[in-house]
């Protein structure tokens, strides 16, 4: 169940989410490149097998945020993250926690889909797996089956699995993406503005297949697109210069927000 | 100015189009099936052949191809991969030097290294000559390559928990696959035409030479030993080596071109 929250705009909204039970609980988080502190601690309760998404202007610090629930962040020369983030209790940025082991269990899709340039469709989605040694044939056409099938992939390229994933459109490409994520079973997904490459179609679809997942696992998904974050999530976060300004049920969020940074944000005054 | 631009192309090709013209046709004339079958014959005898250093340029060029490739690959990605360490940097400037370093230097590096402690000329002394002076060619392109395949991918794997390790080798040297073989490619035939790092490394055999621990014989360097010769038939022979030798580095420099248009783009 949730933990109660200690910063005040969490425990405003912390009666909203108090049904759910937690996938992650971010305490704090701070984030800096080399001086630049891009997240000034943000402590916010992401709700199982819920879409919540991310939302706010250029530079707010929504990626930086998304980067630092898989420990991706700490990859780039110069970064470092403070405070906790914790799943079932446990520190993912305790000592000793492999950051390995972390992304294993929450997924990632980024911005422009980077299917393996040299792999099949096929040996895209199962890259997860081979790489990390599992050689059972069997096993793996299942898997790959199963994931291409959850991100609704499966009709398009069933037959042809062996061309290279580079040879799909842009739309199924991030699909394909997503298939591959899928395949290693996490239990979170982190989307990156997954379709802010895609024309309207393929955004569509790669939304309609967020709503799908969240039956399944949880996804977390950073937007700068407003009208995405309220077709596709339950929860909506709005972060404004590294902070959080307002979480709570994207309904009420931008609805009847709470913030005045919020309203002027989502009423397009800014950003 | 189009005139002159273009005045100099012609310059450039020139060169390469007259030898290949003029080795063909001095070359041609002593190239027959014994040439490629047969040892040398006896000094000042007519016929015979140069099959023996044939194949010691082949035995050369994999043995410092076994020295090189592992050595420039591994340290090229290894420059790619975290480019700002100090012992990238140090090791960046070391290959530009040892690129620019004479290759007689080299052979004398083999000299002092293997042959002396051997006692005896080698072709393995030859093949670690020649390799030392692959590293710094297969390195650099390495690198370069390495380090264009997109961020993007590297985070694609290590998004889906493959450790950084097997991320560069299962996923960033595989995509960068062709272009680091067209380097190893363009390195051998650089290297291929050596001669001053062999003369006391491989020495040369007048026989067939298979053991890499004896000397053994190698195109350039029976060219150089017909060319100084007294002989007719012996200069003919040297004339067919070089065309031999020319083919050979040509053969490599195509399939480096073919090598590099399979490379998937990384742009």
């Amino acid at each position: 169940m949730l933990r109660a929250m200690e910063t005040p705009v969490g425990e405003r909204h912390a009666i909203a989410l108090i049904d759910h039970t937690t996938a992650i609980q971010a305490e704090a988080v701070h984030a800096w490149f080399d001086l630049l502190h891009a997240l000034r601690g943000i402590t916010m309760t992401i709700p199982e097998r819920k879409v919540t998404a991310v939302i706010g202007p250029s530079g707010c610090g929504k990626s930086t945020f998304l980067r630092c629930l898989n420990r991706m962040h700490e990859l780039v020369p110069g970064a470092r993250v403070g405070g906790s983030v914790l799943m079932d209790g446990q520190d993912i940025y305790a000592p000793g926690v492999d950051p390995v082991q972390v992304r294993r269990r929450v997924g990632m899709v980024f911005q422009k889909p980077n299917p393996f340039p040299t792999m099949s469709i096929n040996e895209n989605v199962a890259a997860g797996l081979t790489l990390a040694g599992e050689r059972n044939g069997k096993l793996l056409d299942e898997i790959v089956e199963q994931s291409l099938r959850a991100a609704a992939l499966w009709d398009e390229v069933n037959a042809r699995l062996h061309e290279p994933g580079t040879s799909l459109s842009g739309g199924q490409q991030q699909r394909l993406c997503i298939a591959r994520a899928l395949a290693v079973s996490p239990e979170v997904l982190l989307m990156d503005e997954p379709a802010s490459a895609l024309d309207p179609a393929s955004t569509l679809r790669i939304e309609e297949l967020a709503r799908d997942l969240a039956n399944a696992i949880t996804i977390v998904i950073v937007t700068h697109n407003m009208q995405q974050a309220a077709r596709v999530s339950d929860f909506t976060a709005f972060l404004l210069g590294g902070a959080l300004v307002e979480y709570g049920p994207t309904n009420d969020l931008f609805t009847k927000p709470k913030e005045r940074q919020t309203e002027d944000y989502i009423t397009g005054r800014f950003g | 100015m189009a005139v002159v631009t273009c005045g100099c192309t012609l310059l450039v090709l020139a060169p390469l189009i007259l030898i290949l013209v003029f080795l063909a046709a001095t070359g041609i004339s002593a190239l027959n099936w014994e040439f490629f079958t047969r040892l040398p014959g006896a000094a000042g005898e007519p016929g015979g052949g140069m099959a023996n250093a044939i194949a010691g340029t082949l035995w050369l060029i994999s043995l410092a191809g076994v020295v090189g490739v592992p050595i420039g690959v591994l340290g090229g990605t290894f420059l790619a991969e975290y480019p700002a360490a100090r012992l990238s940097q140090m090791t960046r400037f070391a290959a530009d030097v040892m690129n620019g370093i004479p290759s007689i230097v080299m052979g004398l590096f083999a000299y002092v290294l293997i042959v002396l402690p051997m006692r005896h000329f080698s072709g393995l002394a030859g093949g670690v000559a020649l390799g030392v002076m692959l590293i710094p060619t297969v390195m650099r392109t390495t690198e370069e390559i390495v380090r264009l395949v997109p961020h993007s991918v590297r985070e694609a794997s290590l998004a889906l928990g493959i450790p950084k390790w097997k991320t560069t080798l299962r996923v960033v040297l595989p995509t960068a696959a062709a272009g680091i073989v067209t380097g190893i490619m363009v390195g051998v035939a650089r290297i291929a035409g050596e001669t001053a790092p062999l003369l006391f490394t491989a020495f040369g055999n007048r026989f067939w030479s298979w053991n890499v621990l004896r000397p053994m014989a190698a195109l350039p360097l029976q060219i150089f030993a017909y060319a100084i010769s007294p002989f007719d038939d012996w200069h003919r022979q040297a004339w067919a080596g070089a065309l031999v030798l020319v083919s050979i580095v040509l053969i490599v420099n195509i399939s480096a071109r073919y090598a590099a248009s399979r490379q998937v783009k990384l742009r």
